[in-house]
């Protein structure tokens, strides 16, 4: 789990439980959140996580979690091609 | 719960039929220490009915309402009595007592030391914020010398207790403290004392900005993290540190052991030899 290379993780916060206590934003080391103008913690970078864990742990209120990318979401990120970007669709 | 990590674990120990989030304040340090209990648990593998969580009153005391194993929400200062009884009716349970200071030490002072003394086979989990939280902020035998409180408006007078001196003094096994900021360590040191014979005691240091830090110069509840971080030392250095170096540190971590056996294990002995084979005046 702990220090993974960037990019292989997805982070979510729980808006209904997030308190906006600023505790991840303040000690994520690769700053992934800001507190939003609704007072809530956003992910802002995302793929900056490296999971190591802090946000998970620190949160008072369980609001976040950090899980590995699933392969498929993975592939998709790396893929040339995004179904988006298809032409002629 | 096999493959989930992180607060996906903590959501399988929650009571979902209870309003979330739960009722403290933004960046209340209690919520922090009820993950690393949860964590504890489910890395030592114990099943949730094998678990009782008895909870004295306080927003500590609260913490017992969200969580689906075995729990009790008794009355101010007493979880501690509750505790021994259902360790002595059933000392296969886990038995753990989770109070606050106020709860711990003021009105359940007298209960602490002679449960210590005892070595009733129990983990105490006091959550020390420094203050009564819940009822507005007045002082606790824990709130520091000097310390600004709704009821010392001009600075406590009183020393505050050492908790952990109070618990070795009075005979417990095993005695540590840990803060809300160094959670892995204070994970480490609730899994080894419920691991463990006889009475616990683990001292968790957790913010009460609402309270407290609001009256203590600290500007917002990160703060109070910010502090825990800067101010904590591990107790084998700090014993190394020049008295002058001491001041406005914290020592953290394991200050005690010994494996005196717990007060049911002595007194189911007792039992057995009395009611055995060949005891005089056995009952039956
Ligand atoms: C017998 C009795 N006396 C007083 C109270 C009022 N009371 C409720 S909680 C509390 C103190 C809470 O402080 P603490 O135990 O430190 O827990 P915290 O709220 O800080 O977590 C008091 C005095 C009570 N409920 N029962
Ligand atoms: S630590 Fe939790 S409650 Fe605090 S701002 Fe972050 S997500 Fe919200
Ligand atoms: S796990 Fe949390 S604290 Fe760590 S890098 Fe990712 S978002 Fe930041
Ligand atoms: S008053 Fe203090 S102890 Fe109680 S919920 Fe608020 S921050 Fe936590």
């Amino acid at each position: 789990m702990a220090h993974q290379k960037k990019g292989k993780s997805t982070v979510t916060v729980y808006p209904d439980w997030c308190k906006g206590c600023g505790i991840c934003a303040e000690f994520c080391p690769s700053k992934v959140f800001e507190i939003g103008e609704h007072g809530k913690a956003t992910v802002v970078r995302e793929k900056d996580c490296i999971h190591c864990g802090f946000c998970e742990l620190h949160c008072p209120d369980f609001a976040i979690v950090v899980r590995d990318k699933s392969p498929v979401a993975e592939m998709e990120d790396t893929a040339p091609d995004k179904p988006g970007a298809k032409k002629g669709a | 719960m096999n493959g989930l990590t992180g607060n996906d674990v903590i959501h399988q120990y929650l009571r979902h039929n209870k309003k979330f989030p739960h009722v403290l304040c933004p960046g209340c340090g209690h919520g922090i220490v009820l993950g690393t209990l949860i964590r504890s648990i489910h890395a030592l593998s114990i099943p949730k009915d094998d678990i009782v969580v008895v909870a004295g009153i306080g927003c500590s005391g609260r913490l017992a309402v969200y969580v689906d194993f075995n729990t009790v929400h008794t009355t101010h200062g007493r979880a501690l009595t509750f505790a021994t009884g259902i360790k002595m009716a059933n000392p296969k349970l886990k038995v753990i007592a989770l109070m606050g200071d106020g709860d711990a030490l003021s009105i359940g002072g007298n209960h602490l030391i002679h449960a210590a003394r005892r070595n009733i086979g129990v983990t105490a989990l006091v959550l020390n914020n420094s203050i009564y939280g819940m009822t507005g902020g007045q002082s606790s035998p824990a709130t520091p010398e000097g310390a600004t409180t709704m009821t010392n408006p001009y600075g406590q007078l009183d020393k505050a207790f050492d908790t952990v001196e109070l618990a070795r003094g009075a005979g417990a096994n095993y005695v540590a403290r840990g803060t809300v900021f160094h959670v892995k360590k204070l994970e480490k040191i609730m899994i080894e004392a419920l691991g463990r014979p006889g009475f616990s005691l683990v001292e968790a240091i957790t913010p009460c900005h609402t309270q407290y830090g609001r009256k203590n110069k600290f500007k917002t509840p990160v703060d109070m993290y910010q502090w825990l971080k800067k101010s904590a030392i591990d107790v084998e250095r700090y014993e190394e540190l020049a008295d002058d170096k001491r001041e406005g540190r914290l020592p953290i971590g394991v200050f005690f052991r010994r494996d005196r056996n717990g007060y049911e294990e002595r007194y189911y002995a007792m039992k057995e030899a009395l009611t055995g084979k060949g005891a005089k005046g056995g009952r039956k």
